[in-house]
């Protein structure tokens, strides 16, 4: 098995089938845990890391997790191949970076899980699904995790709970994220409120590609920042009961002013994002991820209806480097990428020559 | 709004309560100074952001870097089992091993309070098995430790011993 097959089929969590996935494209639970009796990963020796992956993937691998799992080590894995699996959101891009055979990550091939043995701690569980799935995602994350705990010990304290390489993720070591759309809080202006108001209540906002990386295409993460003194139950709770609704209520609100004060402005945008991504000849993946949140807006407001949300969502993963490449089957730089991304997005949306 | 905070301030309790005040306020409306005094719960009450002024934890490291720098510490405090440096873990926050959790215990314990929102214990999960003991782990590590120097030193009848010390270690039911 390869990873081909991810390239051509979307992940569970893009189908934009799941509960509010008008504003929330997708909920990840993530749990990070360490082997017990081991130093962790950036004090540890190469034979060190070599034991612990060999111990994550017996287990991983036992069949018990799912009926299949693909094991990818990174180091082996080509480079556009491991971009691939960062722009899915199965590794991070500090584990993409790796040069350390002892470094790799386990897939099931409908994408639910990933798990990343040797970044920052020696496991990194997540879960992925669509829309607002929060309890989900945690039972599925949670399951796993017992799976993997059956035959390997956990580096536990009573008093901090499961141990962490960052003492930020001590406690429960999990990280609860939803990826939001906000167009419309972007378009009013509204979105600084909304992160000095997250801010305050310790969340983290953070864009596509997690840390650091800016809010392409109005796609916004918001994640928990406490992980110590509070019960998954209760960061879970606040998220999926308190958080998440408010959120979308905000941006529902921002999305109902610009059709009643703006509706000109607002079929302009559309109809220009439109216009552009059906007639270009070539694009970049910015301007690409701008348009098609204006188009996705247009989509979820009635405004158009000459294409279908699931599309557009496709859209946002296909048009990034790695996967237009795996498409094109070869390596695209520069003015060739952008033609071939243009030349991609015009075919997906109908209008192509 | 003039906020006050920390030691200027000279009212020690709470107007609306027995706590005692943490947040200082002096409000001049129309030529005439009021002052508020309240403590966390009654200034939240209040509406004034209380600990609002959260940073994520890399940037209360560097800012405690900061405060301490040009007067490096003579002896820096060190894991008797990784051999990391508090320092160390100040730069790049990450720790060496679990039992830096308490070799670090003193100085990481307000870091952690405020990154954490003032979560000191663990609620929550907890390994199914319960795992193995606290000490077990602990043995485990600095068993794993002596190995990892063996190899280094290459002094390999010392790490075949170490290897079957520590799978029979493993293999005892506690």
């Amino acid at each position: 098995m390869t990873l081909g097959r991810i390239t051509t089929n979307a992940g569970e969590w893009l189908r934009g089938a799941g509960p509010r996935s008008d504003v929330v494209l997708s909920s990840r639970v993530r749990l990070a845990r360490n082997l017990a009796g081991f130093p962790f990963v950036s004090r540890s020796s190469r034979r060190q890391r070599e034991e612990i992956l060999e111990r994550c993937r017996d287990q991983i691998m036992n069949g018990q997790l799912a009926e299949n799992v693909l094991w990818v080590g990174l180091v082996e894995c080509p480079q556009v191949d491991c971009q691939l699996l960062v722009e899915r959101h199965l590794i991070s891009r500090q584990h993409a970076r790796a040069n350390d055979l002892a470094r790799a990550v386990a897939v099931d091939t409908n994408e639910t899980f990933s798990i990343m043995v040797n970044e920052e701690d020696h496991l990194r569980i997540a879960v992925l699904r669509s829309g607002v799935q929060l309890a989900e995602a945690f039972e599925q994350v949670n399951r796993i995790d017992n799976i993997i705990e059956k035959k390997l010990d956990y580096a536990f304290s009573k008093r901090f709970g499961y141990l962490t390489a960052c003492p930020t993720n001590v406690g429960t070591g999990m990280r609860v994220s939803v990826m939001l759309h906000l167009p419309a809080l972007k378009l009013t202006g509204e979105i600084d409120k909304v992160r000095r108001a997250a801010r305050d209540i310790h969340l983290a906002v953070r864009g596509l590609f997690g840390e650091g990386s800016e809010a392409h295409g109005d796609l916004y993460q918001i994640s928990n920042q406490t992980t110590l003194g509070r019960s998954e139950q209760e960061i879970l709770s606040e998220f999926e009961h308190t958080v998440v609704p408010q959120i979308i209520a905000y941006e529902q609100q921002a999305r109902q002013a610009l059709l009643q004060q703006r509706s000109v402005q607002l079929d302009d945008k559309i109809w220009r994002a439109w216009a552009i991504l059906t007639q270009a000849r070539m694009l970049g993946s910015e301007e690409v991820l701008t348009l098609l949140s204006h188009l996705r807006l247009g989509v979820n407001l009635g405004r158009i209806q000459t294409v279908d949300i699931q599309t557009i969502n496709e859209l946002f993963l296909l048009s990034q480097p790695a996967h237009l490449q795996k498409i094109n089957g070869s390596a695209m730089e520069g003015a060739v990428r952008r033609q071939g991304r243009a030349e991609l997005i015009r075919r997906r949306l109908g209008a192509a020559d | 709004m003039v906020l006050v905070w920390g030691p200027q301030a000279v009212k020690k309790i709470c107007d609306k309560c027995n706590h005692p005040a943490t947040v200082h306020e002096v409000e001049i409306v129309k030529g005439q100074k009021i002052e508020k005094h309240l403590c966390d719960d009654h200034a939240r009450e209040e509406g004034i952001a209380v600990g609002a002024d959260y940073k994520p934890i890399n940037e209360l490291l560097t800012n405690f870097v900061k405060m301490h720098s040009g007067s490096a510490p003579a002896h820096d405090l060190v894991c008797d089992n990784c051999g990391m440096g508090f320092s160390e873990f100040r730069e790049n926050s990450l720790l060496g091993c679990p039992q830096c959790y308490i070799a670090f215990e003193a100085p990481l314990s307000p870091l952690l309070e405020r990154a954490q929102d003032n979560g000191t214990h663990h609620i929550g999960k907890v390994p199914q098995r319960c795992g193995i003991g606290e000490r077990r782990q602990e043995q485990l590590l600095r068993m794993r430790n002596r190995l990892a120097e063996a190899v280094k030193s290459e002094d390999f009848e010392l790490a075949a011993r170490l290897r079957d010390d520590i799978s029979q270690f493993e293999g005892v039911v506690e």
